[in-house]
């Protein structure tokens, strides 16, 4: 099979395909296994993405900075509370994706997606819709592929990695993966899902990586939990029938473009932006104490 | 161009918190270490740029001991590295840089024990690496093939006499690169296999005439 360029390639072969299908015949050919094998191991993956949100819900600490940790406790509590005009589905969403990517922070067993910076977002929009909408596990399985294919065709245009074009390519192309995802678990079509990418993509041009103290706390925890609300906010617009102006793959270029234009300062080194406030610094200086 | 799959994308499955800084850093280790091939008295490491910078609060320190020690990238004991090579008796040193011309997550690994050897290398993200090189030759190792490594006299016919004996098992070649330090002198060939050579063929190899060295290891774990 031949392999996928672009997102303009995958809406030409996926009008009549369900994207999905697409994807598991494609990686079964590539990896030489069959779709059964390629579904067993996007399970596997999916099993411990619910453990590390699992663990994280039952076992929650404050981190060794005393910077995060709880954050996810405090969401949850309000909506477990009612005090919320957002329903539960919004609630989880929000809490489920600062949870898992506190359990990143603790070193505890997260999956990768596309980053371990971003692994809160794509787990969290899943297994919350799951939960408030009764979705079958076939169809979250189908979602990952959806999800997974995003990320890959982007991938092949740039590094996702903060240090090298900042967390645009971390966050932002986690939340385009999780507003596909969304997309398909909500029934929509290939158009749907490719504008959902596109729109999240979109709105993340720009975000850079400046964590507090070199750690993945500040402003990363609570940033898995904006960028799955991002996506959200992505799918809903796809769903209407909004689409993006500029399509995604000259979004991906852009967002490129912006991260070798961004100041090495504002890509993972912890240099400038808000790794340099005066809290930022008073907080490295005393983690370096310990 | 090597296939981008969608479990390079939502995986692996890995201990926390930086699929660049932490993760990366194990396979780096553990990369470097199946060319090194043997237990080493010390292991000096230099960071360089980002990797120094947020390395220690992304645990990189601890994913690159983990990778020497052997540990996958999911390996809760990665927390507790530190304290497996105080009991593996190897003693750990650790060195930061700030240089433009290397890569943002690059380290070099600097091996000392029966044999000296320095291994360098870049985290590029994801948890992806790459070998850039070993001593002074320049190679690109991604760890995403069984590998072989020799260091040979560089004469005419080496390449074909390897690649015959790789032939007669049937195994594929999947890319194959070369370079040397000057004519007539050392060379370094780097083979990515689609499967691994079995011992009694690496050692036919090892015996043949003008190879100096020769290193085997599988694919890392994706």
């Amino acid at each position: 099979m031949k392999d996928i360029k672009n997102f303009s390639e995958l809406e030409k072969i996926c009008g009549e395909k369900k994207i999905c299908e697409f994807v598991q015949d494609l990686e079964a050919d590539k990896l030489c296994i069959n779709v059964q094998e390629v579904r067993n191991l996007i399970k596997n993956h999916l099993g411990v993405m619910k453990e590390s949100l699992s663990r994280s819900l039952n076992f929650s600490s404050i981190s060794v900075s005393g910077m995060s940790g709880k954050d996810s406790t405090k969401i949850i509590k309000r909506y477990n509370e009612n005090k919320s005009p957002l329903n539960m589905l919004f609630g989880k969403v929000l809490a489920y994706a600062a949870a898992i990517a506190e359990e990143n922070q603790r070193m505890g067993r997260i999956v990768a997606c596309p980053t371990a910076g971003s692994c809160g977002i794509l787990p969290a929009v899943i297994i919350a819709y799951a939960e408030e909408l009764d979705i079958s596990e076939e169809k979250q399985l189908d979602s990952l592929l959806i999800a997974g294919i995003i990320g890959k065709i982007t991938a092949q245009k740039m590094p996702l990695s903060g240090a090298m074009a900042g967390c645009q390519a971390e966050c932002g192309v986690g939340s385009a993966m999780a507003a596909a995802a969304v997309v398909e678990l909500s029934g929509g079509n290939t158009a749907q899902i490719i504008n959902a990418a596109a729109l999240a993509l979109k709105n993340s041009l720009g975000l850079v990586c400046d964590p507090v103290a070199g750690l993945v706390e500040v402003p990363c925890i609570k940033r898995n939990g904006f960028y799955a609300i991002n996506a959200l906010s992505a799918s809903e617009m796809a769903l209407s029938g909004v689409k993006s102006v500029i399509p995604i793959d000259e979004i991906i270029d852009a967002m490129k473009e912006i991260g070798q234009l961004m100041h090495s300062s504002l890509k993972e080194s912890s240099e400038g932006g808000l790794a340099r406030t005066p809290t930022a610094l008073e907080i490295e200086e005393n983690i370096q104490k310990f | 161009m090597k296939y981008i799959s969608i479990f390079d994308i939502i995986g692996p499955s890995m201990i926390g918190p930086s699929s660049s800084h932490t993760a990366g850093a194990v396979r780096l280790g553990l990369l470097a270490s199946k060319i090194y091939g043997k237990k080493p008295s010390k292991v000096k490491f230099t960071l360089y740029n980002s990797f120094a910078k947020t390395g220690k609060g992304h645990g990189t320190d601890k994913g690159l001991i983990g990778g020497i020690l052997g540990f996958t990238v999911e390996d809760p004991d990665i927390r507790n590295a530190y304290s497996f090579a105080e009991k593996n008796n190897i003693i750990i040193e650790f060195l930061s840089k700030d240089d433009s011309s290397r890569h943002p997550n690059a380290v070099d690994i600097e091996f000392s024990g029966d044999e000296k050897l320095i291994v360098s290398g870049n985290s590029i993200g994801g948890g992806e690496i790459e070998i850039t090189s070993i001593d002074d030759y320049k190679t690109s190792l991604r760890g995403d093939y069984a590998t072989l490594i020799l260091v040979h006299k560089d004469q005419p016919g080496m390449i074909s006499k390897i690649t015959g004996i790789i032939q007669q098992a049937g195994i594929n070649i999947a890319a194959l690169n070369c370079e040397r330090k000057e004519r007539g002198e050392e060379a370094l060939m780097s083979i990515f296999l689609d499967s691994s050579l079995p011992p009694d063929l690496l050692n036919e190899i090892e015996k043949l005439s003008g190879i100096y060295a020769v290193k085997s290891f599988d694919a890392l774990k994706r």
